[in-house]
């Protein structure tokens, strides 16, 4: 008998094991639903698929009378512009001071310990800070992502630096490669993939800090109108708001694996444990 | 002639803790010196302090008459046991780094004819270490021998006035290691080379040197190992017979398991 261990699923056994536990939890659901509806017509903690379907239409598709945009897509566009800045000023930053702590002991010295420090201020926490400095706009909300992913990005992108072998680094100098080329042609190229990664680790966390500050103070985002509706008790706005949201963190990692493995196919080693 | 290397009386010391001592030596233009000795005697020592990866406590080390540079330098050419190709490059690419650090500063990007120029140098480096069919692949690809004949095709495309290896061999198959003696013994031939080779493989240090240098503790206090560093205790120049028969004092040193 072999081991539980060593037994592997195969082909279309794997996906179906996949899919298995998803569809139980849908079943779960709808019967749930179901049986709450059978005894009140009204519930609104678990809506039927039809009910959520006939919400999002509303949602999706027409314009509020007040601003003359549509909710969702007005929603979307305000989330996604405000992660997008977010995260992408934290990659740079990540990249100038990862890469600088990670080559140079100078750099290391200087400003190691104020990452450190900084690493371990609960994000949160200095939310308040944040809106007194920089008031209710974009601005604090950004700046609140920012803080909550930056430091660890550093981090961890400096930490990965420092890690690439010793013989490289003297190689590249005896070939004649200044601190400027060894970090611009060696450092830097293989700095990329762990950022990408740092980046898609990096987004959970993101979304929380975005949804949570568009919660406390916005007019407009996809964590602003979740907790818009929860007044309402509107499940059925809320779970396609959540399964959206879900449905753009995943396109998003896709894209950012599918980016890392086309553009850096020498950081990809085929095979290997999965 | 004005030596290439010259180590003048020569310390190391970390505190108390004497690594070498009172090393004194002359590398010849166009010598092949081998340095063998037990572990931990400070070998590589010698390589860290001619890449200018270390800087000795007293003394003075010489290249070409002047005194190192006190980092490592495309003057000195290097192929460390493990790590020195750029896993992110192609082979050419990985040869060509040379010649892109040299020309192009500030991008280390070369184009037109300067790439042309390059990229012709390379392949011909390249075609005598026999990796011209794999020019397009990632070292990872490639076999432990392969990625050292990439290093030294690599190091060589600068000119070093002096070659530095550490342990290159080390870490691949006897046969193998047989093919890469013929092929970096065919190089130091071919490009008039100056090598200085670290290894713990006495044969190797006697078949591929033109001169064998062993490194050891001259003085042993049992009570305090770290008192006295090593030094060159035995300092072979070798004609082609001693190339066959191992001075016994030598086999004694390092070993017999180890040869």
């Amino acid at each position: 008998m072999r081991r539980l261990l060593n037994a592997r699923p195969r082909g279309g056994g794997r996906l179906l094991l996949g899919l298995l536990p998803i569809a139980i939890l849908v079943l779960l659901y709808l019967v749930a639903s179901q049986a709450r509806h059978a005894e009140n017509p009204r519930d609104k903690i678990l809506p039927t698929p039809a009910a959520m379907a006939e919400s999002m239409q509303i949602m999706a598709l027409q314009r509020d009378p007040r601003t003359g945009e549509i909710p969702l897509v007005a929603d979307t566009k305000a989330s996604l512009t405000r992660l997008g800045i977010a995260v992408g000023a934290a990659a740079a930053t990540t990249l100038v001071l990862g890469l600088s702590i990670g080559l140079l002991p100078y750099a290391r010295a200087g400003l190691g310990p104020l990452v450190a420090t900084i690493s371990v201020i609960p994000p949160i926490a200095v939310l308040p800070i944040l809106f007194i400095v920089f008031g209710l706009g974009e601005t604090s909300k950004i700046v609140l992502i920012f803080v909550g992913i930056a430091p660890f990005m550093v981090r961890d992108l400096a930490s990965h630096v420092a890690a690439i072998p010793e013989e490289q680094i003297v190689k590249a100098q005896t070939l004649g490669a200044s601190t400027w080329l060894v970090a611009l042609q060696v450092a830097l190229p293989q700095a990329m993939p762990r950022l990408i990664d740092s980046v898609r680790f990096s987004l959970g966390p993101a979304w929380v800090f975005l949804i949570s500050a568009e919660a406390i103070a916005s007019d407009v985002g996809l964590g602003y109108r979740i907790f818009l509706v929860r007044r309402y008790l509107a499940m059925d706005i809320i779970l396609p708001y959540v399964a959206w949201i879900s449905l753009l963190a995943v396109i998003i990692d896709l894209a950012l694996l599918t980016w890392s493995r086309t553009a850096f196919r020498w950081a990809h080693a085929p095979g290997g444990r999965r | 002639m004005t030596p290439v290397l010259s180590f003048r009386n020569v310390w190391v010391e970390y505190g108390d803790h004497v690594v070498l001592e009172k090393v004194s030596l002359d590398v010849a233009p166009g010598a092949f010196v081998s340095i063998v000795g037990p572990s931990g005697a400070g070998k590589s020592t010698f390589l860290r302090l001619a890449l200018g990866q270390e800087a000795p406590s007293r003394g003075e080390i010489l290249l070409d008459g002047a005194p190192i540079p006190a980092e490592p330098g495309p003057d000195r050419g290097v192929v460390f046991q493990r790590y020195s190709v750029f896993p992110h490059m192609t082979v050419l690419q990985n040869v060509m780094f040379g010649a892109r650090c040299d020309q192009a500063p500030l991008t280390g990007l070369l184009i037109g004819s300067a790439r042309r120029k390059a990229k012709a140098e390379a392949m011909a480096i390249l075609d005598q270490v026999g990796l011209a069919a794999s020019v397009k692949v990632f070292p990872r690809a490639l076999s432990g021998g392969m990625q050292q004949r990439l290093a030294i095709a690599q190091a060589l495309i600068t000119r070093p006035r002096i070659l530095l290896l550490d342990e290159p061999f080390g870490a691949l198959d006897p046969g193998v290691r047989l093919d890469m003696h013929e092929l970096i013994t065919g190089l130091w031939r071919e490009h008039g080379l100056t090598i200085l080779m670290v290894t713990h493989d006495i044969k190797e240090a006697f078949k591929l040197g033109t001169r064998v240098i062993a490194v050891d503790k001259r003085r042993h206090d049992p009570h305090a190992p770290h008192r006295y560093g090593s030094t060159a205790v035995y300092d072979f120049p070798l004609d082609d017979k001693m190339k066959t028969a191992i001075p016994k004092e030598i086999a004694a040193l390092t070993g017999a398991t180890e040869a």
